[in-house]
Formats: C-alpha cells, sequence, structure tokens
C-alpha cells in the first residue's frame, strides 16, 4: 500500500449497531472514493438506513470505525459533528421538507442558517437553485404541502445540494415516484454530483435506479457488506445473494420472514 | 412473583423517564444561556403562546372570577360575612387560579401543539434534516419554546389576574349589588405585592414546564401517527400534573 496515498473520503469498518437486542450491523465494511458514487442496495431492514444514520452521528454506533478523509468521526461532540457535517448533503426517503417554510427557505436553509447569505439574499439566490433541478421559478414561493411528491423530491435535492457539499447521501431517492419522474431524478443526481464532483452513498433497492447512479454497487445483507463491484458487473456478480436481489426472487439464499396462511 | 415484577418494572421505568427527562432539560437549559438563539423562531413562539392564548386564558379567568364572587358570596351570606367576597376573589384569583387555570389551559392548548408540531417533524426526519444542515434541533426547535414559555406566561397571568378580578366586579355590583367603590377599595385594601408576584412567578414555572414537556414528548416520539398522537397526550397530562404538584411546592414555599 502507498503510504502516501490520500485515504477514501468515506471508510467504515467493523461498524456494529444494535436495538434492544437485535444486531442490524454487524461489522460493516465499506469504503467510498473521493469522487465516486456508490449505491449500497439490499433488503429491507437489513441496515441501509442505519448505516447512512451512523454516518452523520444520527445514531451512535456501538462498536468500529467511521473515517471522513481519513479522520475518525465515531466520538465527535456536538460543535465538532456541525463543523463535519457541513460537509455533508443528505435527500430524505420522503423529502423532509421543514413544512413551515416556503419552498425558498427550505432551499437556502443551510446558506441562511451558516451565515452564508441573508435572508434576502436567499430569497433572492433560491430560483438559481430550483432552475438546477429543473423547477421554476415561482415554486420558491409555495409551501411544500402545494408539492407534488416528484417536486417535493427535487426541492429537497435542491437543499441537498445548495451548500455544495463534498458528500451527498441519497436515501432510496425513487420510493414513491412513478417510473419517468423516478429517472428523472436519477438524472438530476447523476449531474448534479458530477457537477459539484461530490462523493456519492445511496441506498436502495430500486435496480434501475443503482445502475444509473452508481459507479460501484455494494449488497448489504444482515448488517454486512457482501458484494462489491463495478455497477455493470451487478448483473453477472457470480454472488447468488446478489443473483436472486437484482432478479427479484423469491427463492433464493435471502429468506424473507413471510409466514404461508394458505394452500 | 408477577406482580412484584411488573411493579419493579413500572418502578425502574418511571425513575428512567425522570433521568430522560432531566438530561433533555439540561440540555435545553444550558444552550438558552449560549448564543445564538433563533431570534425569527422565538418571534414566531411568543405570538402563539402569549397572542393566541389569551383569548381561552381570558374567557377562563372571566368565568373564573365571576363563579368565585357568586360563591364566595353565597357561602359567606351564612356568617354575615358577604363583605370579603371582593378580597376573596382578588387573593385566589392573584395567588391561585389565575397561575394554575392558565397554566393549564395553555398546557391543554400550546402543550399539546408543541408535542404535535416536533413528533411530527421527528417521524417524518424533519428534526434528522435540522442535523443535516448543520443546525441543532435543540436549538432551533425547544430554545424559543422554552424562552416563549417562560416569558410569556406571566404575562398572560398579569391579564387574567385583572380580567378575573373585572369577572367578579361585574358580578358583584351588577348582581349583589355591591357599590362599585366599596368593592374596588375591599379589592386594593388588602391585596399585596407578594400576591401578585407569587402568582407571576408560578406563572414563569408553569410556561417552562409545559414547554419543556411538550417539547420533551414530541422531541421523543416515535412510530408514525399514532406514537405523535400519544406524545400529545402524555404532553398534555405530564405538564398539568407537573404544574399542579409544582403549585403546591411553591405555595409552601411562599406562604407558610
Amino acid at each position: 500500500m502507498n503510504p502516501d496515498a490520500a485515504p477514501p473520503k468515506l471508510a467504515l469498518s467493523g461498524v456494529t449497531k444494535g436495538f434492544d437486542g437485535k444486531q442490524v450491523l454487524r461489522g460493516l465494511d465499506l469504503s467510498v472514493g473521493r469522487g465516486e458514487s456508490v449505491v449500497v442496495i439490499g433488503g429491507s431492514g437489513t441496515g441501509k438506513s442505519v448505516m447512512l444514520k451512523c454516518i452523520l452521528g444520527l445514531l451512535q454506533p456501538d462498536g468500529g470505525s467511521i473515517r471522513v478523509d481519513g479522520r475518525e468521526t465515531t466520538r465527535l461532540s456536538g460543535s465538532d459533528r456541525t463543523v463535519l457535517l457541513r460537509q455533508f448533503g443528505m435527500l430524505f426517503q420522503g423529502a423532509a421538507l421543514f413544512d413551515s417554510l416556503p419552498v425558498w427557505e427550505n432551499v437556502t436553509f443551510a446558506l441562511i442558517q451558516r451565515g452564508v447569505l441573508t435572508r434576502k439574499q436567499a430569497r433572492a439566490a433560491a430560483p438559481e437553485k430550483l432552475a438546477a433541478v429543473g423547477l421554476r421559478p415561482e415554486v420558491a414561493e409555495l409551501m411544500p404541502v402545494e408539492l407534488s411528491g416528484g417536486m417535493q423530491k427535487r426541492v429537497a435535492l435542491a437543499r441537498a445540494i445548495a451548500a455544495e457539499p463534498e458528500i451527498i447521501f441519497f436515501d432510496e431517492p425513487t420510493t414513491g415516484l412513478d417510473p419517468i419522474m423516478g429517472d428523472v431524478i436519477n438524472e438530476l443526481i447523476v449531474s448534479c454530483v458530477k457537477k459539484l464532483g461530490a462523493t456519492a452513498l445511496s441506498i436502495t433497492h430500486d435496480m434501475a435506479s443503482a445502475r444509473k447512479i452508481a459507479d460501484r454497487i455494494a449488497m448489504i445483507h444482515e448488517g454486512r457488506i457482501i458484494w462489491s463491484g463495478p455497477a455493470d458487473t451487478v448483473g453477472d456478480s457470480g454472488n447468488p445473494f446478489v443473483d436472486q436481489f437484482v432478479n427479484g426472487r423469491a427463492e433464493g439464499p435471502i429468506r424473507m420472514p413471510v409466514t404461508k396462511r394458505f394452500g | 412473583m408477577g406482580f412484584v415484577t411488573a411493579v419493579g418494572h413500572a418502578f425502574l421505568e418511571f425513575v428512567a423517564a425522570i433521568g430522560r427527562i432531566s438530561l433533555f432539560a439540561a440540555s435545553a437549559l444550558s444552550h438558552c444561556l449560549r448564543p445564538p438563539i433563533h431570534v425569527r423562531q422565538l418571534a414566531r413562539q411568543i405570538v402563539e403562546i402569549g397572542y393566541f392564548s389569551l383569548p381561552v386564558v381570558g374567557m377562563t379567568a372571566l368565568f373564573t372570577g365571576m363563579v368565585l364572587a357568586l360563591q364566595s358570596y353565597t357561602g359567606f351570606a351564612r356568617f354575615n360575612a358577604e363583605g370579603a367576597v371582593a378580597t376573596v376573589v382578588v387573593l385566589s384569583v392573584t395567588r391561585e387560579l389565575g397561575p394554575v387555570l392558565a397554566g393549564l389551559m395553555v398546557a391543554g392548548r400550546i402543550g399539546a401543539s408543541m408535542a404535535a408540531e416536533i413528533g411530527t417533524m421527528r417521524v417524518t426526519e424533519q428534526v434528522d434534516a435540522l442535523t443535516t444542515l448543520s443546525t441543532n434541533p435543540i436549538k432551533y426547535l425547544v430554545v424559543p419554546r422554552l424562552i416563549a414559555g417562560v416569558a410569556m406566561l406571566p404575562v398572560l397571568v398579569l391579564i387574567a389576574d385583572v380580567i378575573g378580578v373585572f369577572g367578579g366586579f361585574v358580578v358583584g355590583v351588577y348582581l349583589l349589588d355591591f357599590n362599585p367603590a366599596s368593592y374596588l377599595r375591599a379589592t386594593w385594601e388588602f391585596l399585596e405585592p407578594i400576591d401578585v408576584i407569587s402568582g407571576l412567578i408560578k406563572a414563569a414555572v408553569f410556561g417552562l414546564l409545559v414547554a419543556l414537556m411538550g417539547c420533551y414528548q414530541g422531541y421523543q416520539s416515535r412510530g408514525g401517527a399514532q406514537g405523535v398522537g400519544r406524545a400529545t397526550t402524555n404532553a398534555v397530562v405530564s405538564a398539568s400534573i407537573l404544574i399542579l404538584l409544582s403549585n403546591y411546592v411553591m405555595t409552601d414555599l411562599f406562604f407558610s
């Protein structure tokens, strides 16, 4: 190993996390290079969202190491964590827009709170931020409740990238959208990440979305990464777990906890 | 044995809940003392608590003062002490009924609304979104509510005191045929500053308790709409009980 090589942007090693005696992450290892777009696929309840929340410090991992730019982050205090999070942007599964604030204030929230822009400047800057995700300027004055699901996702994407973060997380970006709007969001994610030169980590169980936005795909199963490879090799990974997931088969090594009450 | 185990579990859960609330309160109060304060959020909460609670607190105080005058008159008539009605009304309103009833009404209106708003933000990941936008949720959501609660409840109670005494005056003069000047003189004669000040101090404590329980229950809510509903109920019930409990303790401290 070259000692002068830059550390990966994100490196998780042996991360564990459990809730009420149920172990969700069981020694998860994952590395994301600078400017790389990694998509983690896996079924419901396998620990995808918990992994993201541990990286962001929303959950405290029970064990293991999480490094950002080579710096250990699992024990960061409140103010250090706040500074670290300035590098991050996140698109939440349900958009998580602040429903008491208009769209323009949602989009420029981080810039206002960090003192980068005054409220007046932020209001003026919002249409440009919205244009980056294909939304018209008049949307800026609407409240989140007045938007469709697809528009909410776009506004949430605009909010996630408004402060030009170095690392962006996408939590199930296409869930709940029709296939066309899902593809629009995927295209926007690809173009925004490329434009910013950001590192992206996404979690999804939508294979079309994963193939579109990933440089590399990793599969999580029972709290561990069980396979990782270039996005174009996911179809012939040779891993029976990945094959079953990618092809959406009920039969295979992944057993779903379903009780049959018929037949 | 099963009964003992159940009682033990309930006791341990109670102690753990007190610990969680204490930690939450300590964190929130320490943030109250450190800048920055989100001024727009604070202004919004001051309007929400102080202005929009005024009708319900005013109506409560008015009818309480009227009922007090009526009840004390019919009661005191049995031993020819009708002249004490004005004094009883003003002391009861300023010392006890003004702050306690205002606190309970605000707990029902504001405590529930705080728990529902923060609880909904919690279950829809808006609280997590605040954190990812490098904004401390305690500072942004909880601190303005606590400061507004502590600042506005005394103002509401001061207004409630005036309205309550006015309610007693209206019944005394127009229904019970007291002389207006005599009624007002009796009201002022035995009223001491401590009667009003103790009520205002109680109100500030009640404001803190209402805001704290509303924010805590909302912040801890889990599990969708059902969780938010449970948080709302818990916020009102716990704030109401704490108001009554702390009222006894403070009355004992002030007047015994």
